[in-house]
């Protein structure tokens, strides 16, 4: 499958699109340490789609296999219609990637990191000058063109980075947890960015533990505990699926919140304790909270909001998705 | 190189100015795979330009202030003794082919260790065309490429030097900057391999400055014959890639008379050095790199 083929598929309609990532039984072992632990699952071309899940959940591990740098241990992986294992340069020619850790050079200047970058698939100088000015403007970098990378801040290492992976055009897109670590503001300006890719048909392929950035940028996604999927579909259809409409948060401080659980039996749909709140699950939160008034529990603070994606992870796992 | 890509869609450009595009990514990987290493070569001569001043400078300043001191200095006391213990020749003539062998050799120890560090620990600066069509391989060999373009040039510096002294007699003098090339591979390459399995920087480096080049450096009839050393320390000499390294140089730059046998076994047994880290090298790159 070559990318042209992908590419006219895209825009022909998304219920003509071919897969341009298909794993099955997707498996890693480090030892004795089970990575990924036989994931199956397919990305169309153009989707946006997450991997979502705690640290250590086999996220990474599976990007890295995807990126095809690193061997599964068994199962079947292919990229637009390739084996990474068998035709590594083939596959990678076709991939941009954005790793958890910034890799860039840091003795070179920004415009360079770009310019060296593209050298590596074999991309003439003459369209690696103006391709370099672009990205710079898009990852808003053009006046930092000629600092060293080390005077950067962290969004802007990350943008130059989101900027270097798009040198040789990709249709397919690897971030892994794009915005860890990056203040909001610089966060928004990211997700800015990668709405446009995913505007002009880009794959987006990307690990994250944040809710909010999975129901901001996903069409798709999986939620991967212990290298296992727990569950899989847009965000709205998990939350349907796995969560109610509202939740009812209530906080009685950290001693009674076990032990208020009894009285609070019959209200919603569910009950979870948390150490530090309960919440209860329901389709009308205010009503929820009239009745917990109506028999005479005093919360300390009490919140009614939408489920979320941190709701869904923690009906499948019963644990926060940030430890 | 003119497939159809997505850069049509990408891009609103003037009608007037030829929208940018990348070649397929069929052409990347096809080039990627013929000249990779030559792609990451670039780069770290892209580096290295960065602070291309004090490998000049320690390129020019190091073989003069050594011919100085050992050549003039030294030599003063050590010419009146005779020529004959030197094979004939004034001591700085004997000499300037160990301190450019020498040299190449202790600019390996450096480049074939911190940056290889560098590479997978300390700035991961191997993961960044890791992930690129490039393989392990290819990064191996371009990081060995652009370190042999800088033996090759650090050489021809010393041996112009060299041959300012008047220290290079022969007319097929320059021949020794070939040799320290591929002596500068010899010791290099099996320590770039022994670099590329450290996890944990505990020292070794300077363990392998202390212990392996400096007894190499002394010991490899670098400023006396190696026959003069007493047979149970001889046997350094023969596994110093600087004594084959040596021996070599003192043939092509004044004539020194040894067995053709001799001359083989030099050549040989820093080629085999060369290879055998090669090897090994592009074999732990590709462990390391594939986890």
């Amino acid at each position: 499958m070559s990318t042209e083929e992908a590419g006219s598929a895209h825009e022909s309609g998304s219920a003509a699109r071919p897969y341009v990532i298909t794993a099955e039984n997707l498996t890693k072992t480090y030892g004795d340490v089970t990575a990924v632990d036989g994931i199956s699952f397919s990305v169309p071309a153009g989707e946006s789609f997450g991997l979502l899940g705690p640290n250590g959940a086999g996220k990474s591990t599976t990007m890295k296999m995807i990126g095809g740098v690193a061997q599964r241990t068994s199962g079947s992986l292919t990229i637009m219609g390739l084996d990474p294992e068998q035709h590594g340069p083939e596959v990678r020619a076709h991939l941009g990637v954005v790793p958890q850790q910034d890799n860039l050079d840091e003795e070179l200047r920004v415009r360079d990191n770009l310019l060296v970058y593209g050298r590596y698939f074999g991309l003439p100088i003459s369209y690696l000058r103006p391709k370099a000015d672009e990205l710079l403007e898009f990852a808003q970098l053009t006046d930092k063109a000629k600092s060293k990378v080390d005077a950067l801040s962290g969004g802007m290492k990350r943008r130059l980075t989101i900027a270097r992976s798009l040198i040789n055009e990709p249709r397919i897109l690897l971030l892994d947890e794009p915005t860890t670590g990056l203040d909001p503001q610089a966060r928004h300006i990211l997700w800015d960015r990668l709405f446009r890719l995913k505007e002009q048909g880009v794959t987006l392929i990307l690990t994250t533990h944040y809710m909010d950035e999975a129901e901001q940028l996903c069409d798709r996604l999986i939620v991967v505990d212990k290298g296992r999927i727990m569950a899989e579909g847009s965000p709205a259809s998990l939350i349907r699926d796995y969560s109610t409409r509202e939740v009812l948060e209530l906080r009685f401080g950290s001693e009674r919140n076990a032990s208020v659980g009894a009285e609070l039996e019959g209200i919603g749909e569910r009950l979870e304790t948390l150490p530090d709140r309960v919440l209860i699950y329901t389709h009308d939160g205010e009503a929820a909270l009239e009745e917990v008034s109506a028999r005479g529990l005093r919360p300390l603070t009490s919140l009614v909001r939408r489920s979320s994606l941190e709701d869904v992870f923690l009906r499948l796992t019963g644990r926060s998705l940030v430890d | 190189m003119t497939e159809p890509s997505f850069a049509d869609e990408v891009k609103e450009r003037p009608t007037s100015v030829p929208p940018l595009r990348a070649h397929s990514p069929e052409v990347s990987a096809a080039k990627a795979r013929r000249w990779g290493a030559f792609y990451y070569a670039e780069q770290v001569l892209r580096v290295m330009k960065g602070y291309g001043w004090s490998i000049f400078l320690y390129s020019v300043g190091q073989p003069a202030a050594y011919l100085f001191a050992m050549g003039v200095g030294l030599a003063t006391l050590v010419d009146t003794g005779g020529a004959a213990a030197f094979g004939g020749v004034s001591y700085i003539t004997f000499i300037a082919p160990a301190l450019l062998i020498s040299a190449a050799v202790m600019t390996a120890a450096t480049e074939f260790t911190f940056p290889v560090m560098d590479g997978f620990k300390w700035r991961r600066v191997y993961f960044g065309p890791h992930a690129s069509p490039l393989t392990p391989e290819q990064i191996a060999g371009g990081q060995i490429i652009a370190v042999t373009v800088r033996f090759f040039l650090q050489s021809a510096i010393y041996f112009v030097i060299v041959a300012l002294f008047g220290a290079s007699p022969s007319g097929w003098g320059w021949v020794s900057i070939l040799v320290a090339t591929l002596a500068g591979l010899a010791f290099g390459l099996p320590l770039m391999a022994y670099a590329a399995t450290i996890k944990e920087d505990k020292g070794q480096f300077a363990m392998v400055m202390r212990f392996i080049v400096m007894p190499l450096f002394l010991f490899s009839g670098t400023f006396f014959p190696l026959d003069t050393l007493p047979v149970a320390v001889r046997w350094v000499g023969w596994i110093s890639p600087i004594w084959h390294g040596t021996e070599l140089g003192r043939v092509v730059s004044y004539g020194y008379e040894e067995s053709p046998v001799l001359t083989i076994i030099h050549i040989a047994f820093l080629l085999g050095l060369a290879w055998l880290g090669w090897v090994l090298t592009k074999r732990q790159f590709a462990r390391r790199m594939g986890q």
